[in-house]
């Protein structure tokens, strides 16, 4: 059975209780305990910061050459919270209702509730740690209304909000370093978790620049290793971005919490050539202003848009949903612009046959406020996207195409964000947490330093508190994880039929999945891809070529084995998108969508996070029910 | 199109380098400088040999990890673009190009086309920090920050730490990079009370990696990807009196 771990009574006590329910540990006792942290973004730098400054042993660990390039450095937008600086009716009940709604009722209330909370001291944090965030002329800090929210709430660092939040919790971070409390690993990747009488109690840690293998020890492992949108091959996503960490941990008996929970980002920049290797997100704002638009005529595809006259374009969104027209969720504009790609009247580059792209007209704007205000407004997005296409957005409809870019899945975890593996904690977007099946704009932000600066340094302590932790330095299972993984290497050095690179692979994986388990899903078709993956996973250890050799940076087998762990989240993907027969949030079944295309959930089957546990080489399902006491599940309806 | 290529390779630090000669073909209009380089691995791997090493990671101009210096330029000829942001229509009149990496005492190679550069995190370690604890902070608007303040020290702060300063500097300064960051804290009220301790602890950090100091040849400005301004220097210099 899981439990959540979740207080009970009034909603806004709840994490006060819990707070003085849980144990402490008394400052001089602190620095006995060794804290491994893997990850440094946004909820990894903060919670090395905080542990650090409480007088904890920290050591942490990423994969990239410095802890300030984590990928929560390029999130634009902005972050939520419930100053209600606008004074517009803002609340932590409203932001609480918002995440809930816009998460299609599949997330726990008392963690969501618990987020709208803090969310304020974030900013205040941020702040003080001398964040520039956007402000008016007065002195006071500005506010935006995003992604279609009712309330202005976000706070934003012009296009860059992540980048500062980042290099705030960075430069925290640091100062932890400087003190000595926290020993920080660069190019250094975590790939195995040491599990000892059934506690996380450590990791096997490959360092990148020599390929060394060293086992760290510690009394518990927290993972804060982003997301795995990079399954897909092509996403917004860092091209580093890997499921490597989490995957370990599940397949060490951490549950995965509904893997098939991923968002596909409306706005992105078409994908123009066949050996493209990313995808460039721009930002949601523009469809406050931008009209979406396609030619009505498969024939008209080709032409200059400036050709095409206006009764021969159809404004498929406006048409539609008239309600909210350009600005529906993100889901649903998704899948419209997929739908009329599939009619074949996408325009832009074809891509294995197909033209990937919609038009994003800002004609219309700039008619009506001028050309200054809209340069004003999006210049930097403009820039942005001439620099990528060659093509001027102020005189050519920009066009636009979804990607993915998120991942509401991730590790299960509890209340205290431990997940099923005692000791083994998971922070921001490697956890499946709070944004049920959907995220918001401006939430990943909030999230991730809501678990880094509040919640796992409290929930850790008593962790800690209340466990014994024995030395282990010499404890076999630690040769054994180290084992585990010099055996992977070798395999994926030495694959019998070396023919071809990791990306051949991971192109052949992103097109299953994104056929399969992208913006719209099937029964027969997930089906069908989870046989094709599961043979892609066998020619991939017969063929996998890796050159150069493991001793030594070697990025090509860094590559490898981060594809040879998205294929198998890839079929588990799959196989939670089959199971979820109903449609919710991001996850749209083609068989329980309404004739308008909107998703049908069935709360009385499936209101619960589907959590996944490894049993050798087979998963077993495991369902904790939802419980919503305070907010009544209510149809979504943007018409 | 068809490009030659000579790119540095260069097995460890201790091995000196050199340049190897290779041609790719088959170049789309819109395909990055680094999906070239990745089309040329991907032949590397065809015909089992080691792949050249760069660093990237999110290939959009703010992570700060991608480097290169191409024909002699830092992040390319591009004004105002990491090389990650590069296409090779930029490259329609070069078809023969010279690709190396940052060269710098305080940034080692590590291998061909990548860079040491963790001496950055050291002088950031060193005082580039406001020192608040997590829960010590006032409500945010108990402290109003002038506009104009604000919008310098965010101009400031969008520094990615590239290095790019650095690689271009005659003198291998990290000045641009250093002051960046002390202009950021001290245009805000929450940093300027540790605004001198800071500056000199970060200085002297700089010159123990080795960095040199600046002499006002103001390349860094140039070559920066995201346009950071000499005048943090200026202001760095005022502070240090």
């Amino acid at each position: 059975m899981l439990n959540s771990f979740e207080p009970n009574g009034p909603l806004e006590s709840r994490w006060k209780k819990h707070l003085f329910d849980l144990a402490l540990v008394a400052p001089q006792n602190r620095d006995k305990h060794k804290i491994i942290v893997i990850g440094t973004g946004l909820a990894g730098a903060s919670l090395c910061a905080t542990l650090g400054e409480a007088g904890y042993r920290v050591s942490s660990f990423c994969f990239q050459d410095s802890p300030r390039r984590a990928h929560s450095i390029a999130a634009q937008g902005g972050i939520n919270a419930t100053k209600n600086y606008q004074n517009d009716g803002d609340s932590v009940w409203r932001l609480f209702y918002d995440t809930i709604k816009g998460g299609d009722f599949r997330a726990r209330e008392s963690n969501v509730y618990r987020l709208a909370e803090l969310s304020n001291n974030i900013i205040d944090q941020a702040v003080a740690q001398g964040v520039p965030f956007a402000r008016e002329y007065s002195g006071y800090l500005a506010n935006r209304s995003f992604g279609g929210t009712q309330v202005s709430r976000t706070f934003y660092a012009r296009g860059q909000t992540g980048q500062q939040l980042l290099l705030g919790a960075y430069s925290a971070m640091s100062r932890q370093v400087e003190s000595g409390r926290v020993t920080h690993h660069s190019r250094a990747e975590m790939l195995e978790i040491i599990t000892i009488d059934g506690k996380a109690r450590g990791v096997v840690v490959r360092d990148l620049v020599s390929g060394e293998l060293t086992t760290h020890t510690a009394d518990c492992v927290v993972l804060c290793t982003g997301g795995y949108s990079n399954a897909y091959y092509l996403s917004t996503n860092a091209k580093g971005c890997n499921t490597s960490a989490t995957w370990r941990a599940f397949k060490q008996g951490a549950f995965f919490a509904n893997p098939s929970f991923t968002q596909i980002h409306p706005t992105c920049v078409p994908p123009t050539v066949e050996n493209q290797s990313k995808l460039t997100l721009m930002s949601e704002s523009l469809r406050n202003d931008g009209r979406i638009w396609a030619p009505k005529k498969i024939e008209d595809c080709e032409k200059n848009p400036a050709d095409i006259k206006e009764q021969d374009r159809d404004y498929f969104l406006e048409r539609m949903y008239p309600a909210f027209a350009n600005l529906v969720p993100r889901d649903v504009a998704s899948r419209a612009v997929k739908h009329i790609c599939d009619e074949g009247r996408g325009v832009g580059a074809k891509i294995h046959g197909k033209r990937l792209g919609v038009y994003l007209d800002f004609t219309d704007v700039i008619n009506k406020i001028g050309l200054a205000e809209v340069e004003e407004k999006y210049g930097n997005l403009f820039e942005m996207y001439e620099r990528i296409t060659n093509e001027d957005p102020y005189t050519t409809p920009m066009k636009i195409y979804p990607a993915p870019h998120y991942s509401m899945g991730g590790l299960w975890v509890d209340y205290n964000l431990m997940t099923t593996l005692d000791g083994l904690f998971a922070g921001g977007e490697a956890n499946f947490s709070d944004h049920g099946a959907n995220r918001l704009g401006a939430s990943a932000l909030m999230q991730g330093l809501a678990d880094g600066y509040f919640i796992l340094p409290q929930t850790i302590a008593n962790y800690l508190a209340r466990n014994t932790f024995d030395n282990i330095d010499e404890h076999e299972q630690v040769q054994q994880a180290l084992d585990l993984v010099k055996d992977r290497i070798n395999k994926l050095m030495h694959a019998p039929d070396a023919q071809y690179s990791p990306e051949h692979f991971h192109q052949k994986l992103g097109k299953i999945l994104w056929d399969a388990c992208g913006m719209s899903r099937e029964q027969a078709r997930l089906a069908q891809a989870i046989d094709e993956i599961k043979a892609l996973e066998i020619e991939f250890w017969k063929k996998i070529k890796v050159t150069g050799v493991d001793k030594d940076l070697n990025q090509t087998l860094e590559r490898a084995g981060r594809v040879a762990d998205f294929i198998e989240l890839g079929i588990l993907m799959c196989k939670d998108a089959l199971n979820r027969e109903e449609s919710c949030g991001a996850h749209a079944r083609v068989e329980h969508l309404s004739p308008s295309g909107e998703a049908k959930r069935n709360d009385e089957e499936f209101s619960f996070v589907a959590a996944w546990e490894y049993q050798q080489d087979e998963v077993k399902l495991h369902e904790e029910h939802l419980h919503f006491e305070f907010i009544k599940p209510t149809v979504r309806n943007y018409k | 199109m068809i490009f030659t290529l000579h790119i540095w390779r260069q097995k460890t630090t201790d091995i000196s380098g050199d340049f190897v000669t290779y041609q790719v073909d088959n170049i789309d209009d819109d395909t990055s400088f680094l999906e070239m380089l990745d089309q040329l691995n991907e032949q590397l791997i065809t015909k089992g040999e080691d792949c050249i090493v760069f660093d990237y990671d999110c290939r959009e101009g703010i992570c700060g990890a991608c480097s290169l210096v191409i024909n002699g330029h830092p992040h390319g000829e591009k004004s105002a673009t990491t090389t990650c942001q590069l296409y090779m229509r930029e490259y329609k009149n070069q078809t023969e190009l010279w690709v190396e990496p940052w060269r710098a005492s305080s940034f080692p190679v590590i291998k061909d086309l990548t860079v040491d550069r963790s001496s950055f995190d050291r002088i950031i370690q060193s005082g580039g920090y406001v020192s608040v604890h997590t829960g010590l902070a006032p409500e945010a608007n108990n402290t109003l920050v002038e506009k104009h303040a604000s919008d310098e020290a965010f101009n400031a702060a969008t520094c990615i730490g590239c290095g790019a300063c650095v690689a271009v500097c005659p003198n291998a300064s990290a000045s641009l990079f250093v002051s960046a960051k002390i202009s950021h804290l001290a245009l805000l009220p929450q940093g300027e009370i540790e605004n001198e301790n800071r500056s000199r602890r970060m200085i002297k950090k700089m010159g123990d990696e080795g960095f040199g100091s600046c002499s006002n040849h103001r390349h860094c400005e140039r070559v920066c990807p995201k346009g950071i301004s000499l005048q943090n220097i200026t202001r760095m210099n005022r502070i240090l009196g």
